[in-house]
């Protein structure tokens, strides 16, 4: 059974409409990515999951509980990460772990959080003096301190230099392999498709494709990518009969096709009969970036 | 520990690190008094104040200068930038209820205002010969209801104002005024007869009066406690009903 359930999902603010109808479910013990352009209702969902939204309509299931009606057991299963929640500017990092382990009544050990979280040489500093990095790193020991199965992170490494980024994702994949579930809210693609088991992708207030990212970009077209410089020009007529090739696009030299598998077997054996040496041959995965793209175009139909 | 006692551990740490409230809630009140009373004519007894010391009238007043520093001044930029910065929304994320919070800095600043009007009493009698109250239970009881309409204004003040800066605009708007009340510029004894009855409508004018009646011996006139009392229940009902939490 899933540990999140969402279903039919509405939110709208003076009328307007921000979630539409959303629906998707969270297994235990992955990682599950919300990405989607600015204003297609990424956060006001998590923010409905977490209980910190009343819901226009549609259900909500977090462990079995209604965010609302069960907010007290809710907030003792979840921890949650959200955007511009900062803390008192003069309390110490060790002094915002324990309070916030005051908060549950079977608290991970401060301790051993600010150790894995490299905090431990900031137990004594302010949070207003903390860096960046170090501020999400300790946002992220307050949103685990209470033991969470699910954890929310909403734009966990926005703003993070890459170092404190990549950082950060290694530590995202420790805490799901601790066991914990993990809510992802993002909008860098790289995050997306190196951390997350699955995605759903939002677009003006629906999901609109939900899956492996592997999965979304096979479902793209040119899902796959062979590009090379050949010894001399390929016959149009022999490239027109090439079996799942999108797109053909010839730029200084260079031969890029879009298309599967089957098209890059088909590419190797035709330059073979052919006698054509591919220079610098490169055969890709499309990546998510352009999956995404293509998935949130404006276009309608 | 439990929570709620953690918060206030906190947030205690968090209030003695700010030294410039510190000042002005528990130390200025003192040190305005201390400053009036160098003044030679404050300290004697004067025949249009009925035979009284000015500085004898300056103390309920410096005790209420402590209460609105407290309340009106220090309280609502605190209470507002939790909610701006968005640390009331990250502790709803967590079991415990961020009224806490607001609870916690509600009574530090109310142990402070105490605190400091503890102080301008004992410099009153020490320095100056100013004698203690003579109806102690009286005192104490305007004390309690003039510290809680100042923690109330303070609170609605925060309540009714969307951003920290509207917060502290306001904020000083209202401190003024209310230091006029209080008989900052002129006690409230020494103000001309309508002047006094119309002061005597605004909170801190009731208490001002309330205090001074228990300071010489009587019990404080039940209109000025209602009048405080009854202030103090009207801000306490908007800063509820118009609180917003973010």
């Amino acid at each position: 059974m899933p540990i999140i359930e969402v279903s039919g999902l509405r939110k709208a603010y003076g009328g307007r409409p921000v979630v539409d109808g959303v629906e998707f479910a969270v297994e235990e013990g992955e990682i599950f990515g919300i990405l989607g352009p600015n204003g297609a209702g990424k956060t006001t969902s998590v923010e409905c999951v977490a209980g910190l939204r009343e819901r226009d309509a549609g259900t909500v299931r977090v462990a079995g509980l209604d965010p609302r009606a069960d907010r007290k057991e809710l907030t003792g299963i979840l921890g949650v990460q959200l955007q511009e929640s900062e803390l008192q500017e003069k309390l110490t990092v060790r002094e915002a772990l324990e309070l916030y382990s005051a908060f549950y009544p079977d608290p991970a050990g401060w301790r051993e959080l600010a150790e894995r979280l490299g905090l431990t040489g900031k137990l004594t500093t302010r949070f207003g003096k903390l860096s960046g990095g170090q501020k999400q790193r300790l946002f992220i020991a307050l949103a685990l301190i209470g033991r969470p199965r699910v954890v929310v992170l909403d734009e966990l490494t926005t703003g993070l230099d890459p170092r404190a980024r990549r950082d950060t994702w290694k530590l995202i994949e420790e805490v799901r392999d601790s066991g914990v579930t993990v809510l992802l809210v993002t909008h860098f693609m790289e995050e997306a498709q190196r951390l997350c088991d699955r995605i759903a992708v939002f677009k003006q207030g629906r999901v609109a494709a939900l899956d492996t990212p592997a999965g979304l970009i096979r479902r793209s077209a040119g899902g796959t990518v062979i590009s090379f410089a050949p010894s001399r020009p390929l016959d149009d007529g022999d490239l027109a009969g090439l079996p799942e090739a999108e797109t053909f696009e010839h730029r200084n030299g260079r031969l890029t096709i879009h298309g599967t598998d089957t098209t890059v077997n088909a590419v190797i054996s035709l330059l073979a009969r052919r006698q054509i040496t591919a220079h610098q041959l490169r055969v890709t995965d499309s990546t998510l970036d352009e999956a995404f793209l293509e998935l949130t175009e404006a276009r309608e139909n | 520990m439990s929570a709620s006692t953690a918060v206030l551990k906190a947030e205690f740490r968090l209030f003695v690190r700010e030294p410039l409230s510190l000042f002005w809630i528990i130390v200025f009140p003192t040190v305005l008094l201390t400053i009036l009373g160098l003044i030679p004519s404050f300290r004697e007894p004067n025949a249009d104040l009925g035979g009284s010391r000015m500085i004898e009238l300056y103390v309920p007043v410096n005790v209420l200068l402590a209460m609105i520093m407290s309340g009106i001044q220090a309280l609502p930029p605190v209470l507002s930038g939790y909610r701006e910065r968005g640390i009331l929304r990250r502790m709803s994320t967590t079991p415990v209820r961020p009224a806490s919070l607001l609870a916690a800095q509600i009574v530090l600043h109310f142990a402070a205002a105490l605190g400091s009007a503890l102080l301008v009493v004992a410099v009153g009698r020490l320095a100056f010969g100013v004698a203690l109250p003579g109806q102690l239970p009286g005192y104490l009881l305007a004390l309690l209801l003039g510290a809680l309409s100042a923690l109330a204004l303070g609170a609605a003040v925060t309540a009714v104002t969307p951003t920290s800066k509207a917060t502290t605009v306001v904020g000083s708007a209202v401190f003024f005024p209310m230091m006029f009340f209080a008989g900052l510029w002129t006690p409230v004894q020494a103000m001309p007869g309508l002047l006094q009855r119309i002061v005597g409508y605004f909170p801190f004018g009731a208490a001002s009066q309330a205090l001074n009646q228990a300071a010489e011996g009587g019990w404080p006139d039940w209109t000025n406690l209602g009048v405080t009392a009854a202030w103090a229940a009207v801000l306490i009902a908007a800063a509820v009903r118009w609180f917003r939490w973010e």
